[in-house]
């Protein structure tokens, strides 16, 4: 149903390093929840409208209002790795 | 590489825009930071802009308003209820890991400005700044980058034209209109080197007579009109050469570097994109009221296209100075600006100076680009210099040099005639003094004059001229050395 | 009157403990004192975090309209509280200490409750025994050898344990009243958007709720009406119309109650113990005057396969944040940035939630979105059709809570789908976004016998009528009275 491969590329998809054990398991387990999933396919769904969202709002809407925002050290102070008031992360383009 | 522009006439291109436009809303799309400009990185964040755990976004209202004005000054249909989506992506300057942005059911869609079409309208938010710190004394290729969020979820505009365009040059023009548009609104800075309009470029070739699109390639961020220029051009003659040689053009992103006018492929990613779009639980659906649309609606203001109509029909100006003026906003701002200073000045003079002289002296005194706007002439001073040309107190030689003063140093016209002397010469006494002693300097210029060769009064109102340092009027002066040779 | 003992106090409801203190006879500082010396001493690791014995938070605001009197309240590690570490159960959120509080947990302060320990729970929510914590199982009360049921299990066993008087929680396909359910106490799952989602760690946002975990119902309809109420940071709460009564009726007079027979009969394993109590309800519910309607639900029976779509694909963009950028877990020492993601979220999630990203992720992924996505979706709207079609003929919906009573540590771990299937009682209702409580209906022994535990019995009503539900759960637990306690 979903094959090494198809596991592969969907951890890519989700950031997420996968050991040879692990992709093992997880296409097996995989396969077995998508068989079940899979009875949702089998029924007639036509011309029913999806729901995305069960309350019936619209336009919530925010005042265009500045509220104060963190102190650079609060904001700064839970992060891995910083420089110069910034994040610093592994370059992109290394 | 080459220009032979040969291949113009064996393919046609096919060129379509996608322009983003920073809102000048005073928070950012989904939080309360203020939006800025320039500041130290990272002071102007909370939870929610920095994606923490548990925290919600929520929609601003003025960014809504916004992008309702530019959906409805492009002529475009409102969609009666739109949605968000996640877009799903990793960066790091993309802190939730997701945009939110509208996908299959955009804000608005199917508008027009001018002769293009436009495809879709829809509200976002912006991307944090990355900032690449070179690797120096580090091992090769363990280069870091710097997160700042503080642009970080303003509220973005994108517009998506139909591929309706067929030359670079049309596309500059198109674009600088849809600027004027957006400036005009006052919804946006629109400043294409501060990055609050940015603009990709889609382009391609077919053979001329052909219905189907050819593979386009993908030009992102030229950021100014000159680039958006060049680079389209560098990009046609690039797939016109693999087109000559029979090779394909592959579908891809290019960056296009404008100091070497180069287009370079984007670092193809490991895997293709796969954006996983899914609508966005935490928000609502947006369904303008007619309340909102109307006033949306009465905020606008003149556009581009009615004020060339006026500029036509109440100023009577020439058809090219009504869309030059109409259609350059900075331009347009300040010929209206001039012409409320304007004291008895018809529109017409005034236009004449904005778009003739004022433009050609910012051009010699910098490079291209000059903006009115930003130079030391006022346009209250330009209208003061009109005003006084046009009442015959200067000449017109001598307003050229007061103008060349004040593109130099700014103040007042009067201030600079009465410092430099250049007033008229009403005296005619001393002005016949000096047209004898013209005649007297130079006999065999008169004599020529004399036998009927009109070229040859040059020098002597050359002459002229330069005694006066300009001040004197031209036709007085022919008709003074004229009297002066009996040729009355 | 004497104040109460340390043991007497432990068993008094919140709203007991607050007419003593109102009435002048135990010192509220007391009950905090006394619940935070049983957590800081406590063996069901039902805890992450607590108040230190003696060093009391204070309320924000301490003026006379606050209704909780300082009282101690456990909440589930899911909820952010400013300066207290935050982890919703995971390593990647280790030493994460958020910069704000919840909207949920303000109000409850702003009422004039304490925090008294942060709750340990399944990682993210997804989970439903709890053995899914990276911080290791919770021990159910009435039997440290089984589970007390996920995801809010920490709240759930703390309640039941008498180790807090009450305790909040979150739901998002059963996570409040499973566990109440297994642990013999109350849960209650409001309408979605009744309660602020703003600073409750996300799982699948457009079914994600706050509710009470309590000893009895009148302490649930306390709780909810402290903390429901239309958020300005949460654009899609609405809070309750007309506020929350706290209920006093005494039976169901006039009530009708729809019993979906082939939904119920559907379901895959429900122990015998579980299907005689829900039948004894029945019986209760008719003694106290209600009518039993025969009603159908017939797209519930695949609540849970829309739910393992659309739940796993929302978390899989919700989670997708943790990436050691701003805070939480990065594996050092990656020069590349790919890489950095990959590890950081490998170390970081533990199998279950790895499990999930990838079928939502799957779920999502392009050629896939109509099948899985769109599909769920369109069950959803049926689902939510049956109910309403449901509530035309019936005032309130009862079934079983779980088809099970408290399982064996360990017991389920191996087999994932059997762990999803726990959830099929309590996930249509969570799809249709309306109220539902669990409160204990009695005891049954487990299969292959051993000790009794407790069952529960799942009521649910239409939307925003958390009153009516209050009410008849009310009139039920009188009748029921349920005295039993864990050893
Ligand atoms: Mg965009
Ligand atoms: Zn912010």
């Amino acid at each position: 149903m979903i094959d090494r491969e198809q596991v592969l590329h969907v951890a890519r998809l989700a950031r997420l390093e996968l050991s040879e054990a692990e992709l093992e398991r997880m296409s097996e387990e995989l396969s077995g929840i998508l068989e079940h999933l899979d009875r949702i396919s089998a029924l007639d769904l036509d011309g029913v409208d999806p729901t995305s969202h069960v309350v019936a709002l619209e336009n919530v809407l925010r005042a265009d209002v500045p509220w104060e925002s963190l102190p650079r050290e609060r904001a700064l102070e839970q992060a891995p790795d910083r420089d110069d008031g910034a994040f610093r992360v592994p370059s992109p383009q290394a | 590489m080459t220009t032979e522009n040969g291949w113009r006439q064996r393919y046609e291109p096919v060129i379509g825009l996608e322009i983003h436009v920073q809102l000048s809303t005073r928070t950012k799309m989904f939080c309360g930071c203020e939006l800025s400009f320039g500041e130290q990185p990272n002071l102007h964040t909370c939870p929610i802009c920095l994606a923490h755990p548990g925290s919600l976004p929520v929609t601003n209202e003025q960014a809504v308003r916004y992008a309702l004005q530019i959906a409805l000054a492009l002529d475009c249909e409102i969609a009666p209820r739109s949605i968000f989506h996640r877009k799903n992506y990793f960066y790091p300057d993309n802190p939730k890991a997701y945009q939110i942005s509208q996908y299959d059911i955009p804000l608005a869609t199917a508008g027009r400005l001018g002769d293009v079409r436009i495809h879709r309208v829809h509200l976002e938010e912006d991307a944090a700044k990355l900032v690449h710190v070179s690797a120096s004394g580090r091992i090769h290729g363990s280069g870091s980058s710097l997160v700042d969020f503080n642009r970080g979820g303003t509220p973005l505009v994108e517009i998506v034209t139909e591929p309706d365009l067929d030359d670079p040059a049309t596309a500059r023009e198109w674009l600088q209109l849809l600027r004027t548009t957006i400036k005009q609104i006052g919804v946006s800075d629109v400043n294409m080197e501060e990055g609050s309009l940015r603009c990709d470029a889609n382009v391609s070739l077919r053979p001329v007579g052909a219905d189907a699109l050819g593979v386009k390639a993908e030009l992102k961020n030229m950021n100014s009109f000159r680039f958006l220029e060049r680079g389209i051009n560098a990009e046609l003659e690039r797939q016109a050469a693999l087109l000559d040689a029979e090779e394909q053009v592959e579908q891809e992103t290019l960056h296009f570097d404008p100091r070497s006018g180069e287009l370079t492929p984007l670092r193809s990613k490991e895997y293709a994109h796969d954006y996983r779009y899914f609508p966005e639980p935490d928000l609502v659906p947006l369904a303008p009221t007619e309340a909102m649309l109307s006033e949306a609606r009465e905020s606008l203001p003149e556009l581009p296209a009615s004020r060339r109509e006026r500029y036509l029909a109440e100023l009577e100006l020439a058809d090219k100075q009504a869309t030059q003026l109409a259609f350059d906003a900075d331009l347009g701002a300040y010929f209206e600006a001039a012409l409320a200073a304007a004291d008895g000045t018809t529109p017409k003079v005034i236009a004449n100076w904005v778009t003739g002289e004022l433009v050609a002296s910012l051009r010699e005194a910098k490079a291209d680009d000059a903006d009115p706007a930003s130079s030391r002439v006022s346009p209250d001073a330009l209208a003061k210099l009109a005003g006084m040309v046009e009442r015959k107190e200067i000449s017109t030689g001598a307003a050229r040099r007061v103008l060349a003063t004040l593109v130099a140093e700014g103040g007042d016209p009067t201030r600079i005639v009465e410092r430099e002397g250049l007033g008229q010469l009403d005296d005619s006494g001393e002005l016949e003094a000096i047209v004898a002693r013209a005649v007297e300097s130079d006999p065999e210029a008169a004599a020529r004059v004399r036998d009927g060769n009109m070229k040859a009064i040059g020098p002597l109102v050359g002459f002229v001229m330069r005694e006066t340092k300009g001040r004197a009027d031209g036709g007085e002066v022919t008709r003074l050395i004229r009297e002066r040779l009996g040729l009355g | 009157m004497a104040s109460p003992t340390t043991s007497e106090l432990l068993e008094l409801t919140a709203a007991g403990a607050l007419r003593r203190i109102d009435e002048g006879e135990l010192p509220a500082d007391e009950v905090f004192d006394a619940y935070a010396e049983v957590a800081a001493a406590e063996e069901l690791n039902a805890y992450l975090w607590r108040a230190e014995p003696g060093t009391r938070p204070t309320p924000p605001s301490a003026d006379e309209s606050e209704q909780l009197r300082g009282l101690p309240v456990a909440v589930k590690d899911l909820f952010c509280t400013e300066g207290i570490k935050t982890t919703a159960g995971s390593r990647i959120l280790e030493g994460y200490r958020p910069p704000y509080t919840a909207t949920a947990v303000r109000r409850l302060s702003q009422a004039g409750a304490r925090v008294l320990g942060k709750t340990n729970m399944d990682e993210f929510a997804m989970g439903s025994s709890n053995e899914n914590s990276a911080y290791g199982p919770v021990l159910n009360p009435w039997d440290r050898a089984r589970v007390p049921g996920g995801s809010s299990g920490g709240s759930a066993a703390a309640v039941a344990g008498r180790l807090a008087p009450w305790a909040i929680g979150t739901d998002t396909g059963g996570s409040i009243r499973q566990p109440a359910s297994l642990c013999g106490i109350v849960g209650l799952k409001p309408t979605y958007g009744a309660i602020s989602r703003y600073g409750m760690v996300a799982f699948a946002s457009s079914l994600d709720q706050c509710g009470p975990l309590t000893r009895d119902v009148t302490d649930a309809a306390l709780l909810l009406r402290a903390m429901e109420g239309r958020d300005p940071l949460d654009s899609t709460s609405v809070g309750i119309d007309g506020g929350v009564e706290l209920p006093s009726r005494e039976d169901l007079g006039g009530l009708r109650v729809g019993v979906a027979r082939d939904f119920s009969h559907h379901a895959e394993g429900v122990e015998p113990g579980v299907a005689e109590t829900f039948e004894r309800s029945l019986a209760t519910i008719e003694q106290l005057g209600g009518s039993i309607e025969e009603i159908e639900l017939p797209h519930a029976e695949h609540g849970i396969s829309a739910y393992y779509v659309l739940a796993p694909a929302e978390a899989s963009a919700n989670l997708a944040r943790y990436d050691g950028v701003r805070y939480g877990l990065r594996v050092d020492g990656v020069a590349d940035l790919v890489a950095m993601y990959e590890r950081t979220r490998a170390r970081g999630f533990g199998l279950e939630v790895k499990r999930r990203i990838m079928l939502g992720t799957y779920a999502l992924s392009s050629g896939y979105y109509e099948a899985y996505y769109g599909s769920a979706q369109k069950v959803r709207t049926l689902i939510a059709r049956d109910f309403e079609r449901a509530f035309e003929r019936c005032d309130l919906v009862v079934t079983p809570t779980s088809p099970s009573v408290a399982f064996e540590l360990g017991a389920r771990t191996a087999d994932p789908l059997a762990m999803y299937l726990s959830d099929y009682f309590t996930v249509p209702m969570s799809l249709a976004g309306i109220p539902a409580i669990s409160i204990p209906a009695g005891l049954a022994e487990p299969p292959g016998g051993g000790t009794p535990l407790p069952v529960g019995l799942q009521l649910a009503a239409p939307a925003f009528a958390e009153s009516r539900l209050l009410d008849a759960a009310h009139a039920l637990e009188l009748a029921i009275d349920f005295q039993e306690r864990p050893a």
